[in-house]
């Protein structure tokens, strides 16, 4: 385990591995009774991937249910802070699971995991196998685990691309496409690599089309 | 040193791992993670929106720069601030060569726009350079893109370089763009419909990843029309054998678990193939009894993998022995000690149950336990469950923990799903009357403004007809133990409004239906709940509706009513309320307290609430008496617009009452302007030829609405018509509606016209006195009506035979004439019944002496006809309608159709009175009309 520092630092060090209990800070709405998504399309796929930390800050949100993308950003945020309403109310060792009609339309199902500050959660519709869902987080955090070694809520708020990067690999247009961590790993590193060679390679002429002042 | 240990570590991160973040950027994220209120973040994130406006308007930005600047701009959306200010440079930056800044514009784009946004087409173009780019990480890079912003239009733009793709040497490629390829069936089937063959022939792909990715279209597809893909059962459960005997590659395992996401997917598409189908059913019973003997129950993949074979059993037709393995892995999953597990044990209970409901009962205590858990999604999950095994044996149980839960949870949303499900469980399987109502109370004391308004009617109904059988007595006794329990809960404070619309109703209709309870005691409660909730317009409204019940079964039943002092002062503050609907209610009230027995018992039967109405809008009851009439030398019935040429205003009350019991407002293009048109333009044709008959004649087009050959002038003449409707609203309505008698009276006056009318023909003058709006036209009309009668004949002959094709009905006038005696209860407004003989003499009398003059002609007296239908059933029905039917509920009860009422509110007792006879006469028509007739026409 790292050094903590919240009292420092708003971001927690520590590992996401190491489950430990921190809450409070929260200054956020009550549960959102009436839901953002009147009616839902019947599209059997996975709606939002999303992982907030226990005061409740989005992370990451991404959104693959066309009706949520059309909402406009405030809309999206109420649905992220709806969610974190739910959860942070829940009490310890019951289910990962929830239904979450009132947010994202009928037959809405949420499965979220709980590591160190952070909440990982999918949300998704009746299509899908919540114990399945609950082993795609798993896939996610062991393949950040991976990429970042020893993973903390730090390295996803700055890496804020590569993390993009893995859950495309995972996640395609709302289905799961890959879920072997070692072959995302791969991928990821690939792209990784690419970038940064043509970054290097850019550096000069880049540099030197900037001063001509050209773009 | 602790905050040295962080700046060092935080720009370590900075530098390492954060592909170059400025020290902008970290304080950002520093400051808002600092920030103590969501007020405090806002202003930071406002700030920094600021700066970012400010520094993107800069000139010659650097790439890395503004590489930098979009992911801040990405990060302040996630935070829910709008950036759309910037979305255009990252448009551009997907159109850079940098793969790096590619890869960020698409990013960012991806995140910031949706399909249907306009820049999209910006990027079209540099997605179709990429997807042919040699490097097939850029290519992925475009497929991700094309998966979140192609919309319908663009796809055709791409869909032959995706399609190239599928053939891609690299699988990852191929993946991506089968995947595109069913983001673009699901966006328009169509424009894909014709590679549809694609998805089958890449489930052979050699590479097992590709093929899992097929599955995603493939359940698709198998979902929208599965006998065209039976074909592929046998592929399926082939590939299903060989990954669960292990013949993927090594690295496709995850947890010892060798593919399990492929599984489940094909588990999931094996359920939709093997529904109601018993051969293809059979083909997957080997492979599903595999499954349960290898599946580790000890990770979570594994009991996925369970479940999901439990999910496919229960969609197809299983064998015994299978469902019996499902039973076992449910029962362990009940038994673990992991909610999940539990939490997924109830679900597949609940699909199994369907197919053997004795299934449950071995398990009965584990499904006690999980109600009994705190985790609340385990116990939603079982409750629905326990709403899906619900019999009558065991409803009482389970509605009673439906509503103990349903008390004990604030969220509405599912507060209200409990709530219905109870009231669907009780209606299905209660037990007794009793009981139903009991927890019909319930849930509407708990839950009642979240209930449905349906479920209140239904309630209301139930209690009117009682339980379908046809038990007076069991009847009467849910009624009065209805009754008590709400005179009991009504003491309770804040009901919910929907509730104590029930208990009004019921009240009224039948508090004092047993003799139990006194009218007073009854009324005293009413008045209350009127008082308590003042503020609730439509409680007032059932609750002024019910007293009238009240004091009406009093009346009717020969007592003598004291009205409760509170019960008056209710009523006087009524009277002068601003709501239409409570003024109409409360003036109906006063007005039947005045009236006999006789008349309000007609007016409210004793529980009649749920009697049909039957309205006759031919009035055909009075078809004998008229004809007697007529034959013994009565004229036939000159409809009220014929006479006067009022035909607009006339139309449109009628129209009014037509419409305002259905609904609020109209949707139809306005037919009415063109009666107007047809009279100002007749009139201007006519005049030299100036007519009574005139007035029939212009009826005629309207009534049958064949208006073309006058079209090119309707436009101008349309204006006049509305204007007269506009001039004098009040004033108009009320004549029109209340027939003729007032004009007598007070249009003579005011009319010079009347004059002239009245001098050479007395009847007229009445009818002429009618429309004081129309002045110049009345003039006209006038003058046409006396200047040459005679001559004006063969001009509406021929003019109306033109319209008119219905002249077989010979004997229709004689059925319309009544008419004129219908209208007056509604509109006695004004007069006295003396009046009303004049008027209603008048029209007779004038077509007589038109009929003598000439023959009768066939067209204009069908027109009366088609006229009457039109507007003379109206008055009736809504008279009827405003008086009796207390089952309309208040919201329901048209101001509109009061309207006319209300302002005549001293004369409504006339009007009910009237409209007792009426009813009476629908009922006994022989008999009762002639005092009918006595009585209005003097």
């Amino acid at each position: 385990m790292k050094v903590t520092t919240r009292g420092s630092f708003p971001i927690s060090y520590e590992s996401l591995r190491v489950k430990q209990k921190v809450r409070g800070g929260v200054h956020h709405q009550g549960p959102n009774e009436i839901g953002v998504l009147g009616v839902s399309g019947i599209v059997k796929m996975i709606k939002a991937v999303m992982m907030m930390n226990t005061q409740g800050k989005p992370r990451l949100a991404k959104f693959y249910d066309f009706l949520v993308r059309c909402l406009p950003v405030e809309k999206q945020q109420e649905l992220i802070r709806g969610v974190f309403s739910v959860l942070s109310s829940r009490p310890e060792n019951v289910s990962n699971f929830l239904e979450i009609d009132s947010l994202f339309g009928p037959d809405s199902r949420l499965v979220y995991k709980h590591y160190a500050t952070l909440y990982f959660v999918l949300v998704f519709d009746g299509s899908e196998n919540e114990l399945a869902m609950l082993d795609l987080i798993q896939v996610l955090v062991e393949t950040l685990d991976k990429c970042f070694s020893n993973v903390c809520e730090l390295d996803i708020v700055f890496n804020y691309s590569k993390m993009h990067t893995v859950l495309d690999e995972i996640v395609f247009g709302g289905q799961v496409l890959e879920t072997r961590s070692d072959e995302i790993m791969k991928a990821v590193e690939e792209i990784s690599k690419l970038e940064a060679a043509s970054n290097s390679i850019s550096l000069v002429p880049k540099s030197v089309s900037g001063w001509r002042g050209g773009r | 040193m602790e905050q040295l240990k962080t700046i060092g570590r935080e720009l370590a991160m900075g530098s390492q791992g954060g592909f170059g973040q400025s020290k902008e950027f970290l304080d950002l994220v520093k400051s808002i993670g600092e920030a103590r209120s969501k007020a405090e973040e806002d202003r930071i994130v406002l700030s920094e929106i600021d700066i970012l406006k400010r520094k993107l308007l800069e000139p010659d930005i650097p790439k890395r720069k503004m590489k930098e600047y979009i992911i801040r701009l990405v990060y302040i959306e996630m935070l829910g601030h709008d950036a759309s200010f910037g979305y255009i440079h990252a448009v551009k930056m997907t159109h850079d060569d940098n793969l790096l800044l590619k890869r960020t514009g698409y990013l960012a784009v991806t995140l910031f726009l949706n399909e249907d946004h306009d820049l999209i087409i910006l990027i079209v173009n540099t997605i179709q350079k990429d997807l042919r780019s040699d490097n097939y990480l850029v290519v992925c890079a475009a497929l991700n893109a094309i998966c979140r912003l192609i919309n319908e239009e663009t796809i055709p733009a791409v869909l032959p370089q995706v399609v190239d793709l599928l053939n891609h040497h690299k699988e990852a490629v191929r993946k991506k763009a089968i995947m595109a390829l069913h983001r673009f069936h699901r966006k328009s089937p169509s424009s894909v419909s014709h590679l549809i063959s694609n998805f089958r022939k890449r489930l052979c792909d050699n590479d097992p990843g590709v093929m899992g990715a097929t599955l995603c279209p493939l359940f698709d597809l198998i979902t929208e029309d599965v006998a065209s893909y039976k074909d592929l059962v046998s592929s399926f459960v082939s590939i299903l054998k060989q990954v669960t005997e292990r013949r993927l590659p090594k690295s496709y395992d995850y947890h010892q678990m060798p593919a399990p996401f492929i599984q489940i997917k094909l588990l999931k598409i094996m359920a939709l193939l093997g529904s109601g189908d018993k051969s293809a059913s059979e083909i997957m019973y080997m492979v599903l009894g595999d499954l349960f003997r290898k599946c580790d129950s000890s990770t979570n993949i594994g009991n996925a993998i369970l479940y999901e074979c439990i999910r496919s059993i229960s969609c197809i037709i299983p064998s015994p022995k299978l469902l019996e393995a499902a039973a076992d892995a449910i029962s362990k999953f009940l038994k673990s000690d992991s909610h999940n597990l539990k939490y997924m044990g109830i679900d597949g209970l609940g699909r199994l149950i369907k197919i053997s409901p004795d299934i449950a009962e071995q398990h009965q205590l584990a499904v006690i336990d999980c109600l009994e858990d705190p985790d609340d999604t385990l116990k939603r999950k079982t409750f629905e469950l326990l709403y899906k095994m619900t019999k009558s044996s065991n409803v009482e149980v389970i509605v009673d923990r439906m509503i103990d839960y349903m008390i004990s949870i604030n969220d509405n949303h599912y507060k209200t799903e409990i709530a219905s499900r109870c009231v669907e469980l009780a209606e299905q399987f209660a037990p007794s009357n009793q009981w139903f109502i009991q927890i019909m109370n319930k849930v509407f004391e708990h839950a009642g403004d979240l209930v449905n308004i349906k479920v209140a009617h239904n309630l209301m109904r139930l209690i009117a007809e009682g339980f379908g059988e046809d038990d007076d007595d069991a009847d009467s006794k849910l009624r009065l133990s209805a009754v008590e329990s709400y005179l009991q809960i009504m003491s309770e404070p804040k009901l919910p409004s929907l509730f104590l619309q029930v208990i009004s109703w019921v009240l009224g209709e039948y508090g004092t239906a047993d003799g139990k309870y006194s009218a007073s005691y009854i009324s005293g409660k009413l008045c209350d709940v009127a008082d308590a909730y003042s503020s609730d317009e439509t409680v007032k409204g059932y609750a002024v509706s019910a007293l009238m019940k009240i004091y009406a079964f009093e009346i009717a039943s020969g007592r003598k009513v004291d009205v409760l002092p509170e019960c008056q002062s209710l009523i006087e503050e009524l009277l002068a309320s601003h709501s239409t609907d409570l003024q109409q209610r409360a003036y109906e009230l006063q007005a039947l307290l005045a009236l006999d027995a006789r008349a309000v018992e007609s007016i409210l039967p004793l529980d009649a609430s749920c009697e049909d109405i039957e309205v006759d809008k031919d009035l055909s009851f009075l078809n004998g008496y008229i004809q007697q009439a007529i034959e013994s030398g009565a004229q036939p019935y000159i409809s009220e617009r014929e006479r006067s040429g009022m035909l607009e205003t006339t139309d449109y009350h009628s129209q009014d009452h037509h419409e305002v019991p259905s609904h609020a407002l109209r949707f139809e293009a306005y037919e009415r302007p063109k009666p107007s048109s047809l009279r100002t333009q007749a009139s201007t044709e006519l005049v030299p030829v100036p007519e009574p008959s005139y007035y029939s004649e212009a009826h005629q087009p309207i009534s049958t609405s064949s208006v073309s050959e006058r079209e090119s002038s309707e436009i101008k003449l349309r204006l006049d018509g509305v204007k007269q409707k506009w001039g004098r609203p009040s004033y108009q309505s009320s004549t029109s509606a209340s027939s003729t008698p007032p004009q007598a009276a007070n249009g003579t006056s005011s009319h010079p016209d009347v004059g002239v009318g009245s001098s050479s023909l007395k009847p007229r003058s009445s009818y002429e006195s009618k429309k004081p709006e129309i002045d110049p036209e009345k003039q006209r009309l006038a003058a046409s009506l006396f200047g040459g009668s005679s001559s004006s004949r063969s001009d509406r002959k021929s003019s109306s035979g033109g319209h008119k094709p219905a002249k077989g009905t010979a004997s229709k006038p004689p059925k319309e004439n009544p008419i004129p005696v219908q209208p007056p209860p509604d509109l006695l407004d004004f007069g006295e019944p003396t009046a009303t003989s004049v008027t209603a003499t008048d029209p007779f009398k004038e077509l007589e002496g038109l009929m003598d003059s000439s023959s009768q002609d066939g067209g204009s007296t069908d027109v009366m006809g088609v006229l009457y239908s039109d507007a003379a059933p109206v008055t009736t029905t809504t008279s009827v309608d405003s008086l009796l039917s207390e089952l309309s509920d208040s919201s329901k009860g048209n101001p509109g159709t009061y309207q006319s009422q209300t302002s005549k509110g001293p004369n409504s007792q006339e009007a009910l009175e009237k409209d007792a006879l009426v009813r009476q006469m629908g009922v006994n028509p022989t008999s009762q009309n002639p005092t009918l007739f006595k009585d209005l026409l003097g």
